[in-house]
């Protein structure tokens, strides 16, 4: 049950602040009430950490109810180690957000009610994308998490909104359709096999053609390359992110975003292991090209947005490079990343989007010297930043590592190419901090003053955790590694062997060979 | 103690954080905490050697694990330390020298506004680097490793207002990224091949593996290094790192960091034992180096580059001794140790007396400095003995010893490293030449003066350390110390007795010395640094850093710089045009289709003939073919 409270409570949030009154004077109580939501929402979370028994591995918290029986459609939900860690990502961040979101400056005419509103919206509705253990409630969420993002763009965002929701949109709603046929295809096999089924656990262990499998598997994964996003179907993030207000921006590339990564761990790997392994050196190349690509493509950025979105772009390349190079150290790695990028993008976004507001423009060129005067602001851009880059002691360097190495012992080249990113990471982050914060004070910049304690609280929380799990991820790899041994020994590939595991060299010694 | 070890780098790590977490209430006592801190680590270090030191010479490492740092399938790192004796001496000049520099910013930072920052900072290097040192596992390796290098960006870009000062951060940081490529594809090459990444295992394992695995392992290692240790092709970043404060130059610049590389080296001594190759690599990258950092001293005339420049060289000569596999790496620590010493003090005498020059760092502008800064005068006189290696001084035991090693090896490395001796001779003789003696060049309104107590103790502490340090050798004491570590070598017999290779040594160093004397006090010196059309090649070059920087913008900066702004076109034009274009081009081509719909039978006429013609070539070319 607790999943399904989890999930109602946001949304239930949501319905009663846009029950109260409009207007500038309830507009502190919609925020409270808010904001109140989705403490609640972590507080049950954090509750079902507790239920969650770590050492048991598979689906647990389940729940199950028939839906459609014709389709043999099921309300059913259940999360293992993958899911915990994003349902954790989603609520911690979503307080975060909202109270980012306190003095956000709508367009005229718009409400901070059905702002707050559709985030939290968001909220429940990516809980039960991370929960579906049915394939088309899967879907159906997937599907409606595009609505609330469409409004936040569409009628909260800068100048280009429009455009920017509109183009998020087809892009995914395509990407939505060919998934859709696979849905369909879902039903007609299993149909034919028996009794129709969209369970998991059924789906799982399906017996179809070769032929059919991968088409199936085709239809998943555009949707996902889409949403992760993958190279070349990124092209609608930088848009859209330029275009949303910081909030809607973490909301969407921290949490929503990982539904793509999160989509090929839970239904390509899971229900298509030969169709993931066939289709596996091209999704690695195009891995690795995202990684480098969006790397080259955020150095070249002008509007710190846009070079967030882009360096996203990079992170998600390496998210998805470990998810198919199929070994359990780089596919947990790969875990853990969404949870450690999801941090470090929010304070980035969270940071620059404080900075942004003051200066009254996005561009890089328009800033100049700031820390001087915004010292505070300053140090935690930097820690962002510097987390951005897998400096080792933060969080993204545990995942990256894992990812790099797992994958390396699987495919040398790919590997090889990704460590390059690790140096254009470093250029992208430290040319952006250098041209913003050093240097003499540039004209106009005078208005950037420095964090106020409010915000100071509101951003906390990211960098102690990404700080803290730079130096001790265990407790987070202790969740996810079980659901990953699974979903590796399911895709059967296997952890390749060391080629001179400790030992040998004593043995060798002891002239046993 | 040993087991209480990890305070080592906890203290001045909770030290370095709270200072900067503090507010300004902090900024009274900021700098005392901050060497608090540092001499707290010394002392722990000093009863953990001594306690090592007390046991049995096959006893002395002494490892623990704290707790599991990163456990996914069968990737396992723990985050454990080991004290023997090579990471012992580390910790011992770590924190030695790291203490006095620390009291000596407490004057040398006196006036600046952000003192409580400059110290939270150099807590941080001070933990970094012991975890760097400490590490019993690559990967906790590589968290010191980069760990000191984010100190160093914090520390270069310490003025930050200063554009020049960012600007070298963020190259001494990427600079150094290119060679963390190597470290980090050189862990995953060891998780792969072994299936652990401790330091111990994979020392061992490696001689299971083939050469060419071992030879992999060692070259991607010295990557690293060499990023890491300024060394060619990676040294561009040091020479601007010295837009830091001085004794971030001396710490840091100096004496430790930068000889990480040599560390890495030596205590993969497994590693590149099991590869000829890498170690000839090692070797030639530290000819190399030795020779380019004399060249680029002899050149500058800015104090703090000439003395990067000598860094750079005198690490060359440590990165050559490590290349020479067992014979060389107590010798390679030797004078590392030494080198520690003697750079730390000279650097802070430079510190000293920009101090009294107003910040001036023109050895152009200096002259005739010895009555006006008479303690830093004798100190840096200590420190140009030791480093050109004057006989009883700790540089003589300790480069006498890797010149003598590279003969052993080569006569032509061995005749490498001795001209590089005769030209450190040269290059110091001038430093010292333009800084104390000659006449006064000095800028109106400036007043050398001696700097104050708390910034001329340390320099002395370091000036008899800089005379004194050759002991290490007494008996051979740290050869037979550091065996257990490095292993045994045999010692090669030379065609020459090692008393007159030792006379020989001291001859070259002497011309060095009498052609710098000569040329610099033939004639009086020019005040102002001489039009690059008026000097010779050789210093044209030097002063240029021998085009490292030129070569890079060319090769690397401006290729990426192009490709970056292709691909921003291409990413707008390209593939989201292709993408979002689609739709457009549907309506496009639905346009072209209705422009031949003119209404005029006479064009319709023309397409039809047209056609037709076509429809004839074609069959036409079918049936011939």
């Amino acid at each position: 049950m607790i999943l399904t409270v989890m999930a109602a409570v946001p949304l239930l949030g949501a319905l009663a602040i846009t029950l109260m009154p409009r207007g500038q004077s309830s507009a502190t109580a919609v925020k409270v009430v808010a904001v109140a939501a989705s403490v609640l929402t972590l507080v049950l979370s954090l509750a079902m950490m507790a239920d969650y028994d770590v050492g048991r591995g598979g689906y647990q918290l389940t729940e199950k109810h028939v839906w459609i029986e014709q389709f043999g459609v099921h309300y059913a939900l259940g999360v293992n180690g993958i899911g915990v860690t994003l349902i954790l990502l989603t609520t911690v961040l979503t307080p975060i957000v909202l109270l980012a979101a306190w003095d956000d400056r709508l367009p005229t005419s718009r409400s901070v009610n059905s702002y707050l509103a559709w985030m939290l919206v968001l909220e429940g509705l990516a809980i039960g994308v991370f929960s579906a253990t049915d394939a088309f409630l899967f879907y159906v969420l997937f599907e409606a998490t595009l609505v609330p993002i469409y409004f936040l763009i569409g009628s909260y965002g800068g100048p280009q909104r429009t455009y920017a929701a509109v183009k998020f949109l087809i892009y995914n709603l395509v990407g939505g359709l060919l998934m859709l046929a696979s849905i369909v295809g879902l039903y007609v096999v299993t149909s034919r096999q028996g009794d129709a089924t969209y369970l998991i656990g059924d789906l799982s262990n399906l017996d179809v053609s070769t032929t059919t499998e991968r088409l199936l598997f085709l239809g998943f994964m555009a949707a996902f390359a889409i949403k992760a996003p993958l190279w070349p179907f990124h092209t609608w993030l930088p848009d859209a992110a330029a275009s949303s207000t910081p909030s809607t921006q973490v909301l969407m590339v921290s949490v929503i975003d990982k539904i793509g990564t999160f989509g090929m761990l839970r239904w390509c790997l899971e229900l298509f292991p030969g169709a993931s392994d066939w289709a596996s050196p091209v999704v690695i190349t195009l891995a690795v090209i995202s990684i480098i690509y969006g790397a080259l493509l955020a150095i070249g950025q002008d509007d710190l947005r846009r070079l967030i979105a882009f360096t996203s772009v990079s992170h998600f390349g390496f998210i998805i490079l470990g998810i198919f190079a199929f070994t359990s150290t780089s596919t947990a790695g790969s875990t853990l990343y969404m949870f450690n990028h999801g941090l470090s993008t929010a304070a980035l976004f969270l940071v620059t989007g404080i900075m942004i507001a003051r200066r009254g423009s996005a561009s890089i060129q328009d800033f100049g010297g700031v820390q001087k005067i915004a010292p505070i602001l300053s140090g935690v851009l930097l820690v962002a930043g510097l987390s951005s880059l897998s400096l080792p002691g933060l969080a993204p360097f545990v995942s990256e590592f894992m990812v790099l190495a797992g994958t390396f012992s699987r495919s040398i080249p790919a590997a090889a190419v990704a460590t390059l990113g690790i140096v254009l990471a470093a250029l992208y982050i430290l040319l952006m901090y250098q041209r913003t914060m050093t240097g003499p004070l540039k004209e106009g910049t005078e208005g950037v003053h420095d964090l106020k304690p409010v915000e100071v609280a509101s951003l906390a929380p990211a960098l102690v955790l990404i700080v803290g799990l730079g130096f001790y991820p265990q407790p987070l790899l202790n969740v996810i590694n079980p659901a990953v041994d699974e979903i590796v020994s399911h895709v059967g590939v296997g952890d390749p062997a060391p080629k001179t595991p400790t030992g040998l060299a004593q043995q060798t010694e002891g002239g046993e060979h | 103690m040993l087991e209480l070890a990890w305070l080592l780098v906890a203290v001045p790590l909770v030290s370095g954080l709270g200072l900067l977490v503090w507010g300004k209430e902090g900024d009274r006592v900021g700098h005392l905490i901050g060497t608090a801190a540092s001499s707290f680590s010394f002392i722990v270090g000093l009863i953990c050697f001594f306690q090592i030191l007390g046991r049995d010479e096959g006893d002395r490492s002494y490892s623990k694990s704290l707790f599991t740092w990163i456990e996914a399938g069968p990737f396992h790192v723990d985050m454990a330390y080991t004290f023997d004796q090579l990471s012992g001496l580390f910790v011992l000049l770590i924190t030695g020298v790291g203490t006095l520099i620390h009291v000596y910013s407490i004057g040398y930072m006196e006036h600046d506004a952000r003192r409580r920052r400059f110290f939270a900072y150099l807590n941080i290097f001070i933990a970094s680097m012991l975890t760097l040192v400490l590490a019993s596992d690559y990967l906790v390796l590589f968290l010191g490793w980069e760990g000191v290098g984010l100190a160093s960006y914090l520390l270069i870009g310490f003025w930050q207002h200063k554009d020049s000062a960012a600007a070298a951060a963020t190259k001494a940081f990427v600079v150094n990224r290119v060679g963390d490529v190597g470290m980090a594809l050189a862990i995953m090459l060891m998780f792969a091949q072994f299936g652990t990444t401790a330091i111990s295992e994979v020392n061992v394992s490696v001689n299971a593996a083939s050469t060419s695995t071992a030879t992999a392992l060692g070259l991607l290692l010295l990557l690293g290094a060499c990023g890491k240790s300024a060394q060619v092709p990676l040294q561009s970043w040091l020479l601007d790192a010295m837009e830091g404060p001085t004794p971030v130059s001396a710490l840091i610049h100096a004496a430790t960091m930068v000889t990480a590389g040599v560390y890495l080296v030596v205590r993969s001594n497994g590693v590149f034992d099991a590869s000829e190759a890498a170690r000839n690599a090692v070797i030639a990258v530290g000819l190399v180096t030795l020779l380019a950092g004399a060249w680029i001293g002899c050149a500058k005339d800015d104090i703090k580059k000439a003395l990067a420049g000598s860094t750079m060289s005198q690490i060359g000569y440590m990165m050559l001794a490590a290349g020479l596999g067992p014979a060389g790496y107590a010798f390679a620590i030797f004078h590392l140790i030494t080198h520690g010493f003697f750079k730390a003090n000279l650097f802070l005498g430079a510190g000293s007396i920009m101090h009294g020059m107003d910040d001036d760092v023109e050895m152009r502008h200096y002259g005739a400095l010895r009555a006006a800064m008479p303690v830093t005068f004798i100190t840096f006189l200590f420190g140009y003995l030791a480093i050109i290696g004057f006989p009883g001084f700790s540089g003589f035991f300790s480069k006498d010893k890797i010149i003598e090693t590279a003969f052993g090896h080569s006569f032509w490395v061995g005749l490498g490293a001795l001209v590089g001796a005769g030209v450190t001779g040269f290059y110091m003789t001038r430093m010292m030449m333009m800084t104390f003696f000659s006449e006064k060049r000095w800028k109106e309104d400036v007043h050398p003066h001696e700097s104050p107590k708390v910034m001329t103790y340390p320099l002395i502490a370091l000036g008899a350390l800089s005379l004194l340090g050759g002991a290490m050798m007494l008996g051979g004491w740290i050869t037979d110390f550091l065996e257990p570590v490095v292993g045994h070598a045999e010692h090669e017999e030379l065609a020459i007795p090692a008393w007159l290779l030792s006379v020989l040594i001291t001859l070259v160093v002497a011309v060095g010395v009498a052609l710098s004397y000569v040329l610099y006090s033939r004639e009086p010196i020019a005040a102002e640094t001489p039009a690059d059309e008026s000097v010779s090649f050789f210093s044209r070059a030097g002063r240029h850093e021998l085009y490292g920087n030129e070569l890079n913008e060319a090769v690397v900066v401006r290729p990426t710089r192009h490709l970056t702004r292709f691909l921003v076109f291409l990413d707008g034009k390209g593939v989201d045009g292709f993408v979002t274009g689609l739709a457009d081009r549907l309506g496009d081509a639905s346009q072209l289709l209705r422009k031949p719909q003119t209404g005029f039978v006479r064009s319709y006429a023309l397409s039809i003939f047209g056609g037709s013609l076509v429809v004839v070539l074609a069959l036409l070319a079918a049936r011939l073919a």
